[in-house]
């Protein structure tokens, strides 16, 4: 048996070499090691056996199969190294030779340019506050402190729908209105911007349409100052546009403001150095902004000797336009996907 | 408003060295220069030339020929566009190498074959007006070869054109805006006394006032001017007019111009030859009253709306604050005038010029409001400019009163103050910064309180706060310092606002476009797209294609996907999160406003929306909004599309376009739709994804067909599947539907994909025939039955 034994060994690396494949090596493993293998065989014949002989025996077997499986552990790797390797060199892929790549939608320029303001903001603590689009006269214009027959008036080409009395009801040509809201239906301390659509009377042009976004500002606190509102501007400016770039405030005229401003910025473009955009004059007007009118807190039932607020509001869409170079503000209307695909992100 | 640095310098001594600088100053003034124009400059090398002869052109038709002589007796020939040049006039050529205002550079040319040696100048191309009509004709007396300049008389000046705020009616006049410029620079300013020598007599017995309604005008100011002789104004009142925007008519019209633009009293001059008795009343029109305006128009007054003036027999003429008529217009026979200096109801005119759709210089100063101080400097100005040509006022005048409000006195806390602006400025600051400005500051029984009486041309000034106003923008909005609101505030999104941001990720993440139509929609777009036609109406729209608000974001997307169409753009997936507006619900003024979102698939059929439904509603936690294809939708594809419904409440609908609205669009793709109320969608609670325990136990997979009637939804067997497999089943998806042969007609084979698996032990095939015998038991009720 010791024999047999020593002869199934010696007989077995040739036999395994003489595998050429893994399915190939398989089989050989079957007939050396298998259920009805040589050596599962011989193993079974040991019952014939004395104690001694069988231990000789059982010692031999066991050294005999470890040596074969080593082998074949080694022939398999070999055989597997080379299979992958012809397999790998039959498997080439041209990654340029692409069919049907999946397409990603976008989102709107004016959208992306809303949720920037809008982190910037929450960065700076302001909630997001949002009201309707078809407001009330009060909302609008009278809460504001702007009484029907204002000169001011002028300043708003209005839309009004055929609701309630004539000129009653007006589709909202600020997101000023959601300030009243913000004011009436909350308490201070208040710190919010109010982003929306707002319309205008207005024909569409290349920088002008019926239909546009803002942002507005809003600051309702005890001892809030003009020195605040500069400070929230500034912060802004440079977390938005990027360090380089300042604020500066105009005097200017709102009727729900006073003191009033304009809020300029460094020219994008030239960075204040002077250009066709900016007019040479380093700056571009960005909105409007001012203290908060004592008339407008005592409209919404503030004490304005105990609150103080600053405002602040400026077009979206023009920030939209210019990141991208958009010469047209009607570009972003038309839906046309040649357009809205050159902004995925 | 516009105004020239020389005639400010009239009133305080600005340098003239640094316009620029200057103009810097009004713009942090709150006066923003809109533009600079340097008068006078890059006029070098136009010179005087007289025209020798015009020939006319042998190749072309609008081009004359003109032989021009430069002074030397030789003929220079010049190519001209004008017509208006006769032999022997003095005009101004741009000689070759002249660089024009506008920056063009004069070379010799040849034009259709004819040289020309120059160029023959208009008005504007001298920067010297707005006139392009024809050659600029100069005096024919001066000298030939003259620079432009020295012909003219022009001396350099600047033109500052400043945009002046609503609020600012002192700034609408040359002093006006001096008196600010001089107080922030801290130059004297002054308005020079007028010198005037009266003729003899008494104004009052030549005319009358009468103010019949007080709350119309609140002071009417007469004087009579004689001897007046109708001419052309001097050259220097003509050319300050016309840098200013007005065009000189004669000397009296000029005069009172001239006097409302650097004094800000608009006056008005009547002949007195044509009002017999020279009284003037003063009243609210009359429904049905007319009067034909100074600009040759007939207008119709509206009772109690506007002002007129009218003479000894009651007609109109002249409309309070805004224009004179015609029946007392000066001519050239005129010989003694009225002249009215006036305080009218801002309110009123603005009321009065913006329902007649007249404004002029005049209404835009009396609805800002003008100053009521200054009628007889003004009176006496005009005469002073008058007194060349003869004119002289007749001693003394009418003066009447109607309501005028005082001038407030308004207490000054400089602790208000610096509260408000976040400073620190003395009591003594405040004080200098409004002293030059005409505020008179008194110091009260109070520490650091004053007392500031506003003068008379700062109407706009009534309270505590105008005047920090006042003080922050002389103490200069540049000075003051930011800083950061110190409470502590956060910020954050509201959770339909995060919502909102998952619902475009998603939708951008399966290749959708967001798209923004405008939300207003043209009669009839409703009904093209099958939808109700009640809609909120717009009451002045400027197109009836933006005359409705849209109920539906339906038109938007579906003109957005033709619009792509016509632009060979097919397969277009779009959405849309908008607001949409329903008639208000009975007793609500507002209309009822929805945020909705739509999504729009081209070339794709409703199976597509259905599938982006899916995605939505499993990522926003929206479990028990189902589909019913009960009721399809109108407009949509009838047996393609269904509502959205939790329990009762209906939250969108689903499917595709019905073929009928995309025939009506002009649409030549199937369209896959899908629109969701999101405000009462997203209301309820929603995307609380608890954790469930993954099972470290082995999972097996039982696949089932089912063979179903095509009007039993697949959702309800998947309900019916998921209900009878019990607390086994881990997922189960619908892998394969098939129809046809052996499959009875009017049903198919639906199979599903069920994953099983225990929390705390290996399944047994016991365990996998109990789910499968439950299934199918539960699945015969619906009759379904199992495959084979």
């Amino acid at each position: 048996m010791i024999d047999d034994i020593t002869r199934i060994a010696a007989a077995a690396p040739a036999l395994i070499a003489g595998a050429n494949s893994v399915d190939e090596l398989r089989a050989v493993e079957a007939d050396l090691l298998g259920k009805k293998g040589e050596l599962t065989l011989l193993k079974k014949g040991m019952g014939g056996l004395d104690p001694e002989g069988r231990k000789v025996a059982g010692s031999a077997l066991n050294d005999a199969r470890d040596s074969i499986e080593a082998v074949l552990a080694v022939r398999r790797s070999d055989l597997e190294s080379a299979e992958r390797a012809s397999m790998v060199a039959t498997e080439q892929l041209d990654l340029t030779e692409l069919l049907g790549t999946p397409e990603r939608g976008s989102l709107h320029l004016v959208t992306q340019t809303w949720d920037r303001l809008v982190d910037v903001f929450i960065g700076m603590g302001f909630t997001v506050a949002e009201g309707p689009e078809v407001e009330t006269d009060w909302y609008n214009f009278e809460a504001l402190n702007i009484p029907a027959a204002h000169p001011a008036r002028g300043m708003w080409d209005t839309l009004y729908v055929d609701l309630g009395d004539p000129e009653t009801v007006l589709l909202r040509t600020h997101t000023s209105p959601v300030q009243i809201r913000v004011m009436t239906d909350g308490e201070p301390p208040i710190y919010a911007v109010m982003p929306g659509r707002v319309y205008r009377r207005d024909t569409a042009d290349a920088s002008h349409m019926p239909v546009f976004h803002q942002i507005e500002g809003l600051v309702v606190d005890r001892n809030i100052s003009f020195a605040d509102l500069a400070g929230t501007l500034e912060a802004f400016t440079s977390a938005y546009f990027g360090g380089s770039i300042h604020s500066r405030l105009r005097p200017s005229y709102f009727p729900f403001t006073e003191p009033s401003a304009e809020y300029d910025i460094n020219c994008v473009f030239c960075e204040g150095n002077g250009c066709r955009t900016c007019g040479q004059t380093g700056w571009l007007e960005l909105g409007g902004c001012g203290m908060v009118h004592p008339t407008v807190l005592s409209n919404v039932g503030l004490d304005p000797e105990e609150w103080s607020g600053f405002a602040f509001g400026f077009g979206l869409d023009r920030l939209a336009l210019m990141r991208h170079g958009v010469d047209d503000i009607r570009e972003m209307y038309t839906g046309d996907v040649r357009f809205l695909e050159q902004f995925p992100s | 408003m516009k105004v020239l640095l020389s005639w400010l310098q009239e009133f305080a001594p600005f340098p003239g060295d640094d316009p620029v600088a200057l103009g810097d100053v009004m713009s942090d003034l709150g006066m923003a220069v809109e533009s600079i124009e340097r008068i006078g400059e890059g006029l070098d090398g136009i010179v005087t030339v007289k025209v020798l002869e015009l020939r006319t052109h042998p190749d072309a038709d609008k081009i004359q020929l003109v032989d021009v002589d430069l002074g030397d007796g030789e003929a220079l020939q010049i190519c001209c566009g004008a017509t208006n040049l006769t032999v022997g006039d003095v005009v101004p050529l741009a000689t070759l190498g002249t660089t024009m205002p506008d920056g063009m550079e004069i070379a010799r040319r040849k034009m259709r074959g004819e040289w020309s040696n120059g160029m023959l100048c208009s008005g504007r191309e001298l920067a010297l007006g707005e006139d392009h009509s024809g050659i600029y004709i100069l005096d024919p007396s001066l000298a030939l070869g003259l620079p432009i300049v020295e012909a003219l008389g022009i001396t350099p000046d600047v033109l500052f054109d400043l945009e002046i705020n609503p609020n600012r009616p002192d700034a609408m006049s040359v002093a006006g805006v001096a008196r600010d410029l001089a107080a922030r620079l801290g130059l004297p300013f002054a308005i020079p006394a007028p010198n005037v020598d009266e003729l003899a007599g008494d104004a009052s017995s030549i005319t009358s006032v009468d103010i019949i309604d007080p709350d119309l005008c609140g002071l009417f100011h007469i004087r009579v001017i004689d001897g007046i002789k109708i001419e052309p104004s001097p050259r220097w009142i003509a050319d300050r007019l016309s840098a200013l925007g007005m065009r000189p008519i004669n000397n009296v019209v000029d005069a009172s111009n001239y006097v409302m633009l650097e004094l800000g009293q608009p006056n008005h001059t009547y002949d007195l030859a044509k009002m017999p008795g020279g009284a003037l009343r003063v009243r609210w029109a009359r429904d049905g009253e007319t009067i034909t305006t100074l600009d040759g128009v007939e207008r119709n007054l509206t009772g109690g709306r506007d002002g007129v003036i009218v003479d000894a027999s009651d007609s109109a003429i002249g409309i309070a604050g805004v224009m004179g008529g015609a029946s007392t217009e000066i001519s050239e026979t005129t010989t003694t005038v009225l002249l009215e200096c006036a305080w009218w109801q801002p309110m009123a005119i603005a009321r009065s010029s913006k329902f007649m759709g007249l404004r002029s210089e005049a209404s835009a100063r009396f609805e800002r409001g003008v100053d009521p101080a200054i009628v007889d400097l003004a009176a006496r100005r005009l005469a002073e400019l008058l007194a060349p040509s003869g004119a002289r006022l007749v001693e003394g005048s009418v003066t009447v009163n109607g309501e005028l409000a005082p001038t407030p006195a308004v207490r000054v806390r400089t602790s208000r103050v610096n509260q408000l602006l976040g400073t620190d400025i003395s009591t003594e600051q405040i004080i200098s910064l409004l002293t030059p400005l005409g505020f008179v500051c008194e110091l009260g029984g109070e520490d650091d309180v004053l007392s500031v009486t506003v003068p008379t041309f700062r109407p706009d000034t009534t309270n505590e706060t105008d005047v920090i106003e006042e003080i922050a923008r002389h103490y200069g909005y540049s000075k003051i310092v930011g800083r950061a609101p110190t409470s502590a505030h956060t910020g954050s999104l509201t959770p339909i606002q995060r919502d909102r941001r998952s619902i475009r990720q998603i939708l951008v993440g399966l290749g959708i476009h967001e798209a923004m139509p405008l939300p207003f929609l043209a009669p009839g777009d409703l009904a093209r797209c099958g939808l109700p036609p009640e809609a909120v109406t717009v009451t002045n729209p400027l197109a009836a294609e933006e005359s409705i608000l849209r109920t539906s974001l339906r038109p938007g997307l579906l003109r957005a996907i033709a619009y792509n169409e016509s632009h060979r753009t097919d397969g277009v997936s779009l959405f849309e999160l908008g607001k949409v507006f329903a008639l208000p619900p009975s007793g609500e003024t507002l209309p009822d406003e929805r945020e909705h979102l739509a999504v729009a698939l081209a070339g794709r059929d409703a199976t597509a929306a259905a599938n982006v439904w899916a995605l939505l509603a499993r990522t926003l936690g929206l479990n028990d909004v189902v589909i019913d294809q009960s009721a399809p939708p109108a407009g949509l594809h009838p047996g393609r599309s269904g509502v959205l419904r939790r329990g009762g409440a209906q939250l969108g609908e689903i499917g595709e376009i019905d073929p009928g609205v995309l025939d009506a669009l002009g649409l030549h793709e199937r369209v896959a739709w899908l629109q969701l109320d999101i405000g009462v969608a997203l209301a309820a609670p929603h995307g609380e994804h608890r954790y469930h325990h993954i099972s470290r136990y082995p999972s097996s997979d039982l696949d089932l067909a089912f063979e179903v009637d095509n009007a039993v939804p697949a959702a309800s067997i998947e309900a019916a599947v998921r209900s009878a497999a019990g607390p086994l089943l881990v997922t189960v998806s619908l892998f394969d539907v098939f129809r046809g042969n052996p499959v009875p007609d009017g049903r198919r084979s639906l199979a599903y994909r069920l994953r099983l698996q225990a929390p705390d032990r290996t399944l047994t095939d016991e365990d996998i025939g109990g789910v499968q015998r439950s299934v199918v038991k539960a699945l015969d009720a619906l009759g379904a039955t199992l495959r084979g």
